[in-house]
């Protein structure tokens, strides 16, 4: 993976130390919190419900066991001894303290990683594939261009004050896991005659005006792609409106203004700034990319398979079912870590959990980890013959549920418990979704299923394409939560459709049982997912198991 | 019950920790919204946020926020201000751990 450079080295330093001048300044009471409130944010630094918020990126989701101990570290030394992963390939620490900020990001620095643009009106931690550089089903590893991504956008002179966030998604495959029609640029590499490039998607985004993404370019070329980026962002940093905040997402350009018109002004920007990239982007593309070789894979000749081996435990064989992808080297495995167990807060480690991984990682899986948006650990390069061990290993640290892609799987942004702008809490609701259907053992049943749950209208939880939508909100003076259904986040991403008046804190997880219990009258069969059977027979019958009294008085 | 009226406190965070905290008269802050001075004067309640306005050095964020004036304390009216006063949920973090 990349190693920093002397100048990411010097850059990252620098800002350590700016920040903790300007703490100091602040805590002297030389800067009044006016003056002091965008620069925590330039460094990731948030004021929440109960406490500060460190938010801390994970370019494209990637972390070696150093990083992922030192984040154990933060965690322990500065926190309460967890670390909470996000929809955005971020880590948060829920509870530091002001004045222990500065040293926080120093021990970031000491190992690579940064809080920098993980807030205001810049291009945020670039995200990619979870799976990037393993999956089978990839033309090549999205990440090195994720990296040269996240080096053109880090303080980029041009784009420190955009109209609004900017969130750029990349992925090497096809089967899109990295939501790219949800962003407000969306990358998804590509081949034309033999060469590499990326489709460019656009004007993607969740939050109050949920849109799918428009294709800007079928196919931009490698060759092009810096400075094809660099057009569109400066279009739109002169084209997005600036007078309200609520409208100044790269969507809402777009669709205003229309792709066509967009397209236009990208393409005559882009012949205009082509030439001054000169050809550095492509030199540092090629240096970056000798840093993501590919592990010296080993061969292995005994493939474990789950029904091989009489040893194996029930256990072991639920979790090879739901916790394992296909990895592009014969051989090798994709696990997925499931931050998810029934009862547990989506997305946290616990310090030791963490440890766990890095352990895990350096002796198994190549020193690599990466974050999902999902909310989960990966171990992307795994020998099957050591699936086993691993297993136990997570046992032992109690990461081994396995429930990936299941019910209990479940996205659920911080919602009231910790964040200033939720409307609602998520993380009950979650608990609550994921106890009951652990306790009803309905889960694999249900299969393939994605719930996610936002606790407010800016979508953190990307309700709007779970196949199961829930979003909190305010309903005079309590907690009400809001169902959509048929929400896809893949390859056909679909925004989910609202299936009527929200229900109660106490109604919800009653309602979510009625419907998927509903739901395994109505499908076809086994091999028909919810997502399919919604497909198929539309919102109706869904809705009238959601609102039974409403059936009755009709 | 013992609801007398729509009151008052004036409510901020720490600016070290960032911990909820209530002012409580003279001029001091407390972390238990059982312990805040409940305002029930307009007059009162302007002058009591310009006081907590006035200590940027130990305070971020002040306003005025509803409460219900019980015999043992002021409680969150809205759920909003209830999770702020108690903290998570999920972990028995912040004023729980007290």
């Amino acid at each position: 993976m990349y190693q920093y450079s002397r100048f990411d080295h010097e850059f990252i330093a620098e800002r350590v130390a700016q920040f903790r001048a300007q703490v100091a300044r602040r805590l002297d009471g030389s800067l009044t919190e006016d003056e002091f409130k965008p620069l925590r944010l330039m460094n990731g630094l948030y004021l929440q419900l109960h406490a500060y918020m460190l938010r801390v990126a994970i370019p494209y989701g990637t972390l070696n066991s150093r990083q992922m101990r030192q984040l154990a570290m933060i965690a322990e030394r500065w926190d309460k001894g967890y670390g909470h992963f996000t929809t955005r390939q971020n880590i948060q620490f829920n509870w530091p303290k002001l004045e222990d900020v500065p040293v926080i990001l120093q021990a970031l620095a000491d190992v690579e990683m940064h809080a920098i643009q993980t807030s205001g009106n810049t291009v945020r931690n670039v995200t990619a594939d979870h799976f990037a550089g393993a999956a089978a089903d990839e033309l090549a590893d999205p990440r090195p261009i994720a990296e040269l991504i996240r080096q053109w956008s880090t303080d980029h002179p041009e784009f420190q004050f955009l109209p609004r966030k900017f969130k750029i998604a990349v992925t090497g495959s096809p089967n899109d896991r990295a939501v790219t029609r949800a962003h407000d640029i969306g990358l998804r590499m590509t081949k034309q005659d033999g060469l590499r490039g990326f489709e460019v998607i656009v004007g993607g985004g969740l939050g109050r005006t949920p849109m799918i993404g428009k294709t800007l370019s079928p196919f931009v070329p490698l060759d092009d792609l810096l400075p094809y980026l660099e057009a569109v962002v400066s279009t739109y940093n002169l084209l997005g409106r600036r007078d309200n905040k609520y409208k100044a997402r790269i969507k809402i350009t777009t669709h205003e203004n229309g792709i066509e018109e967009i397209k236009q002004r990208v393409e005559a920007q882009f012949a205009k700034i082509k030439l001054r990239f000169a050809g550095a982007d492509l030199q540092l593309l090629k240096d970056i990319e000798q840093q993501f070789a590919p592990p010296k894979f080993r061969a292995s000749s005994e493939p474990v398979e789950a029904d091989s081996a009489p040893a194996q435990s029930p256990a072991f064989r639920a979790w090879l079912d739901t916790n394992i992808s296909a990895h592009k080297t014969p051989g090798y495995a994709i696990v997925s870590v499931s931050l998810k167990k029934p009862g547990a807060t989506p997305g946290d480690a616990s310090a030791d959990q963490m440890r766990a991984l890095a352990e895990i990682a350096r002796n198994f899986g190549h020193d690599e980890l990466r974050i999902s948006h999902e909310q989960n650990v990966i171990l992307p390069h795994v020998l099957r013959t050591d699936l086993p061990q691993v297993f136990q290993a997570l046992r032992q640290a109690d990461l081994a549920a396995a429930n990936i892609g299941l019910i209990s799987d479940i996205i659920a942004c911080p919602g009231m418990d910790y964040c200033a702008l939720a409307t609602a809490r998520s993380i009950p609701v979650a608990q609550q979704i994921a106890t009951r259907f652990q306790a009803l053992k309905l889960e694999h049943d249900v299969g393939p299923l994605k719930l996610k749950i936002s606790g407010c209208i800016n979508a953190c939880g990307h309700h709007h394409v779970g196949h199961i939508g829930i979003l909190g909100l305010e309903k005079a003076g309590v907690e009400s939560y809001q169902i959509t259904l048929g929400g896809d986040a893949g390859a056909e991403a679909e925004i989910g459709t609202r299936a009527g008046p929200g229900f109660g804190a106490d109604e919800i997880v009653p309602a979510i049982e009625r419907l998927l219990l509903g739901y395994l009258q109505l499908r076809l069969d086994r091999n028909e997912s919810f997502l399919e059977a919604y497909r198929r027979l539309g919102l109706a019958p869904f809705k009238a198991l959601l609102y039974p009294q409403a059936r009755k008085a009709a | 019950m013992s609801v007398t009226a729509i009151s008052k406190v004036v409510t901020a965070n720490d600016l070290r920790s960032g911990e909820v905290l209530y002012l409580r008269f003279p001029h001091s802050w407390t972390p238990e919204l059982a312990r805040a001075s409940v305002i029930k004067d307009n007059d009162l309640a302007k002058a009591s946020l310009a006081f907590a306005q006035g200590q940027p050095n130990a305070v971020v964020g002040a306003y005025l926020s509803d409460v219900i004036d019980k015999s043992d304390g002021p409680k969150a009216s809205h759920f909003r201000e209830r999770f702020r006063s108690t903290g998570p949920s999920n972990y028995r973090h912040g004023k729980q751990e007290l």
